[in-house]
């Protein structure tokens, strides 16, 4: 019992741990990666390729004046970014990170790379969390008594419901095929290949559901194209244009790891999490550090895909947005999941 | 023809019998060539009105009201009228002289939209009212402000102090909502300190939802007195402050400046200074539209096309720092040519950039043309017809996009444009995509003028050699007494600029530049006006902005490249 | 300790409870019409949490998914684009609906009462694990869920459905009125 509960704990403690760690190494890659493409040199003043940056960015977010402007709803205007933060870091619990199965820690079993193994609904649980995270930038939008807040904070509250409903519907296609919400056994049934040479990812047959999937992931983390609660030109900051010091730098670091969390399900549901074709991951401590390893890099292409799309499209507008989510995305969202169902009951899934 | 439009011949004239007679007093020639007419304040409107509609002449341009101050005159204040034909091309100044107990005349703006603004700034200038205006009130000076700054008595030393509760607040704004069965309306302000405004301007929207219901813009947040100024200055001292008119192209503005005092004068600029000063301009104006089209991308989100611009800019940047050892306000025109020779690697610096620079613009054309995001941001947003440009007196890359080819680059000539092989790029829709696909077009276009023009680059003094206008070589006046006396009277008296007036218009990068200089015959310009071209076309701003979003007001206001130095003087 | 163990559920269960009841009289009690809002959001999660506690994790995500992340954020939504910063006092009008709220309350008391009775009475044996129960076998409360209501209930299932269509149709129709904005391409005419 003990030991299950301490295996539990260095799980999430390890979790949270690299989601933190991810932050400041995606700042710095964003940073970076902009510079590379927008061919400019970025910050390299800072440790070796301007690798210290983050910290150094990080500290002065710290030590800054904890400024909370007159006439704001106090309350809710310090919640905000707690809720942000505290439910980005929450959603992984049910994301797994690897192959564990069979691995004894303390002489407990581990029960996979994952911090809540027995949660039987998966997925379900982060669409229920990442529903929660609206709340964070409207209370933000609201209470920070500025009309840019709020229009940020209504642009949101539109935007996510819209490509929540998207984004949900394309998961139901990957769910159909595996036959269960555990992220796990998602990417169990995408282990071996079609033909010999075609990995079972659910990309290939899937592949409507996928690009959905990943406009919404967009839309959901607020990154650009899809970057409209916060459009800087028209919104000055949107949501957090109130916002400063610490309680800015959660908005920050809540945006940075619902990418990481967007990126690990893209990469589960439809790119086959940890395997790899014509791969098979031995059991024990070397298989599971050969899958975080291939985890990790699918995850980071992902993340690079992020920045890469940021640096190189530009921003829709509000109305444009909501066409394209209820009349494009929905329905695209449905002809996937349609096409599973009819492929399984055809026998060719 | 090295000097192109120093001869009053060099503007086409109009026919004579087609010209209005009741009330006008008189009719000149301009050293501009500019028809000069003197009316009556009674019949002014006719004979805007017959300038404006009888066929011949068709004056469909109103390119600048202003006043002009004459205190030991009976009739103390001329207002002045620039016109244009852009069908025939001859130009028209119309004169109505009123007197200061009753300085009134009745509004153009029922003629020419353009109106609203000058003659709002005429009012705030020099107290002039204008009968018929639907919203005159102070423009560049603020509400609390008291007198006319322009007019020869004001006492510059004055200060006023503007309070909140004297802000300028429209009266919609605070009044009753029009539609009531929309609960979202409220009052944005966006600026005069909001990331999109890229300057200094206001904009008090309402707001039903995102969209625009109506809006009214405030300008003068820079205003800097550049005209009150340059009256206590010598004609050469003004050359630095026309710098920071449109400061994303400095170098045109100079020219211009030069072009018209040097009109006044009579003087010849060396063909090398004229060439060099095509470069120049040309390269500006590249700057400029880069620097426009890369804010106006921004504001849409795509920041990366931004920093290519800004590419372009900063190598620019580093030719005109060579020429002229600034960079952001070179100050490199003087009247009569240039400060000085360009340095020897001139040539090779301008190839390399013309080298570099197609890579940008190409760079940007692929990531951005055909962008379906982009292109619905901007197609069909923030249209404007052809002919309500120019009622609203735009000239430009803006009035280009809306159909109508007018550059004064082909159409009056000057500097030497007429030897160049170049297109003027024209669009038809008129929207904000419109004037991205000119602008992006016009800096191809400028870089083939460059490639000419560096190919033909004469050798040559840089300087007229007339010693009423430019310092003789300073060898010389070491070793020559003539060039001493000329070095001194010239550094003692300044230039001396015959009396008389002129109106001079470049083509700056957001279109008609006019100088309207007046001066007395002394060492300090009497009266000089800018007619900047973003002024006109920020006029019509709050009126393109109804039943608009509020991206959709920053992806426009964007695409005007509305400059607050060149606004708001 | 050995306390806190055994009765673990149970403490959680009165916690969360007084917790969800808290969140409802906050509904009423707060003068601002958004925290009004998050506190009924409260409430929310707090039954989503009892849900979760009884092992219907399918229906505590559900519930947080449909009215945490939609229901309550649309009521957010317009609220501040009404943006009413304060409820004024009004006594007068809330006294003249006393009767009103005191028998809509009782009738709903009753409705509660008339539902747990006949929840106790229908399923004697109903523990932990009949909300995992598929034909006898315990899969998970996504299946049991799924079973129920695709089975035994699919014809109620479907008219809820359609009731739920009729009440979106009719909002559209309602919303129709300044749709006007959609029908011209999107943008209004001055």
């Amino acid at each position: 019992m003990w030991a299950d509960a301490i295996v539990t704990l260095i799980k999430l403690a390890v979790v949270i741990g690299v989601l933190l760690t991810t932050v400041p190494i995606m700042v710095w890659v964003e940073r970076r990666g902009s510079a590379l493409i927008q061919d400019r040199l970025g910050p390299n003043r800072v440790g070796p390729w301007g690798l210290l940056q983050p910290v150094v960015d990080a500290v002065k977010l710290i030590t800054k004046e904890n400024l909370i402007p007159d006439g704001v709803d106090h309350f809710l205007y310090i919640l905000a970014p707690f809720i942000a933060l505290a439910v980005a870091l929450s959603t992984f619990i049910v994301v797994p990170f690897g192959q564990g199965d069979g691995l004894t820690l303390f002489g407990s079993k581990i029960h996979g790379f994952i911090v809540a193994p027995d949660l039987n609904i998966g997925i379900l649980y982060i669409f229920a969390l990442a529903a929660f995270g609206v709340y964070s930038i409207v209370i933000a939008g609201w209470s920070s008594n500025n009309k840019y807040s709020l229009l940020g904070g209504i642009r949101s509250s539109s935007q996510m419901i819209s490509y929540e409903l998207a984004m949900t519907i394309s998961v139901v296609g990957v769910l159909m095929a595996s036959s269960s919400f555990r992220l796990d056994q998602v990417v169990m049934a995408q282990t071996g290949t079609w033909l010999g040479f075609i990995p079972k990812w659910n990309v290939f047959p899937q592949i409507i559901g996928a690009i959905t999937f990943m406009v919404a992931a967009f839309a959901e983390t607020n990154r650009l194209p899809f970057d409209l609660p916060e459009a800087e030109a028209e919104l000055v900051a949107g949501y957090h244009t109130e916002y400063s010091s610490m309680k800015f730098a959660s908005f920050f670091m809540a945006e940075y790891i619902n990418l990481v969390t967007s990126s690990a399900l893209i990469v589960l549901l439809f790119f086959g999490g940890w395997t790899l074709p014509g791969l098979t991951i031995p059991h024990g401590w070397a298989g599971a550090i050969l899958s975080l390893v291939i985890f990790a890099a699918k995850v980071a292409f992902f993340l690079w895909f992020f920045v890469w799309i940021r640096w190189t499209l530009p921003r829709f507008r509000f109305d444009q947005l909501m066409a394209l989510g209820w009349k494009v995305m929905i329905p695209l969202a449905v002809v996937n999941f349609l096409w599973v169902g009819v492929a399984m009951a055809l026998g060719i899934l | 023809m090295t000097a192109s439009r120093t001869e009053t011949t060099m503007l086409p004239q109009p026919q004579v019998d087609l010209l209005p007679k009741e009330g006008v007093v008189a009719v000149e020639h301009g050293v501009d060539g500019h028809t000069v007419l003197t009316v009556e304040r009674e019949h002014l409107l006719d004979v805007l009105k017959s300038l404006k509609e009888t066929p011949g002449l068709d004056c469909n341009l109103l390119a600048d009201i202003c006043g002009v101050d004459y205190p030991e005159r009976d009739a103390r204040f001329d207002v002045v009228y620039h016109l244009g034909s852009l069908e025939h091309g001859h130009r028209f100044r119309v004169k109505v002289p009123v007197t200061e107990d009753d300085a009134t005349v009745p509004s153009a703006y029922g003629l020419w939209k353009a109106a609203d603004w000058f003659e709002r700034e005429a009012y705030d200038m020099f107290g002039i009212r204008f009968d018929g205006h639907p919203n005159l009130k102070r423009i560049l000076t603020h509400e609390a402000f008291h007198g006319h700054a322009l007019r020869k008595d004001y006492d510059p030393s004055q200060r006023w102090l503007l309070t909140e509760e004297n802000l300028m607040t429209p009266k919609w704004s605070t009044g009753e909502q029009k539609n009531d069965d929309h609960l979202d309306t409220q009052v944005l302000n966006l600026g005069p300190s909001h990331p999109a405004t890229h300057g200094t301007l206001r904009t008090v929207a309402r707001l039903d939802g995102e969209y625009i219901t109506e809006a009214e813009c405030e300008i003068g947040y820079l205003h800097r007195c550049f005209e009150k100024m340059s009256e206590t200055h010598g004609w050469e001292q003004v050359i630095p402050y026309t710098d920071r008119l449109n400061y994303c192209s400095s170098m045109i503005n100079g020219v211009g400046y030069a072009l018209t005092v040097e009109n006044l004068l009579g003087v010849e600029v060396p063909p090398r200074a004229q060439v060099v000063r095509v470069i120049l301009s040309e390269f500006s104006r590249i700057m400029d539209h880069a620097v426009c089209l890369g804010a106006n991308l921004v504001d849409l989100g795509a920041l990366t096309n931004f920093w290519y611009f800004f590419q372009i800019r900063e190598e620019i940047y580093g030719l005109l720092e060579s020429c002229a050892g600034g960079r952001l306000t070179v100050s490199y025109a003087r009247i009569g040519g240039l400060a000085h020779d360009v340095p020897l690697d001139f040539e090779e610096h301008v190839r390399s950039l013309l080298a570099r620079i197609p890579k940008f613009i190409d760079d940007v054309d692929k990531l951005v043309t055909t962008n379906k995001i982009f292109r619905d941001r901007t197609e069909d947003v923030g249209t404007i017809s052809g002919e309500e440009a120019l009622a609203w007196g735009w000239t430009g890359p803006c009035l280009r996009a809306s159909g109508i080819p007018y550059d004064v680059r082909k159409a009056y000539p000057y500097s030497g444009y007429e030897q160049y092989d170049f297109d003027v790029p024209v669009a038809s829709t008129g929207d904000t995509y419109a004037r991205y696909l000119v602008r992006m077009e016009e800096m191809r276009q400028s870089l083939r003028i460059i490639e000419q023009a560096i190919d033909n680059l004469p050798p040559g003094p840089v300087i007229t050699d007339d010693h009423h206008v430019a310092l003789p070589p300073k060898e010389k006046v070491y070793t020559e007494m003539e060039s001493l006396i000329w070095h001194f009277k010239l550094i003692f008296d300044g230039i001396k600029v015959p009396a008389g007036e002129a109106y001079g218009f470049t083509e700056g990068a957001n279109g008609e530049l006019g100088y309207y200089i007046v001066s007395d015959g002394t060492g300090h310009p009497y009266r000089i006006k800018v007619r900047p071209p973003c002024f006109a076309i920020y006029q019509a701003f709050p009126h393109m902005l109804e039943g608009s979003l509020v991206p959709d007001a920053i992806a426009i206001l964007g695409s005007l490249n509305i400059i607050a130095g060149e606004l708001d003087r | 300790m050995a306390f806190l163990s055994a009765h673990f559920v149970a403490i959680v269960f009165y916690v969360l409870a007084v917790l969800a009841v808290a969140g409802g009289v906050g509904v009423i009690t707060f003068k601002n019409p958004v925290h009004s809002a998050l506190s009924l959001l409260g409430t929310f999660l707090m039954v989503a949490g009892l849900f979760v506690l009884r092992h219907a994790e399918f229906l505590g995500a559900v519930q947080l998914l449909v009215y945490a992340g939609g229901i309550m954020v649309l009521f957010l939504f317009v609220i501040m684009l009404v943006n009413v910063r304060r409820l004024s006092p009004d006594a007068a009008f809330l006294s003249r609906r006393a009767p009103l709220a005191v028998l809509s309350g009782v009738v709903f008391g009753a409705l509660i009462a008339f539902g747990v009775l006949a929840g106790s009475l229908g399923h004697p044996g109903g523990g932990a694990t009949a909300l995992q129960m598929v034909q006898g076998h315990v899969m998970g409360n996504t299946e049991a869920v799924g079973w129920t209501l695709y089975r035994h209930f699919l014809v109620p299932f479907e008219i809820v459905s359609v009731v739920l269509l009729v009440a979106m149709i009719g909002a559209i129709i309602f919303g129709r009125k300044d749709a006007g904005l959609e029908g011209r391409g999107g943008r209004m005419e001055p």
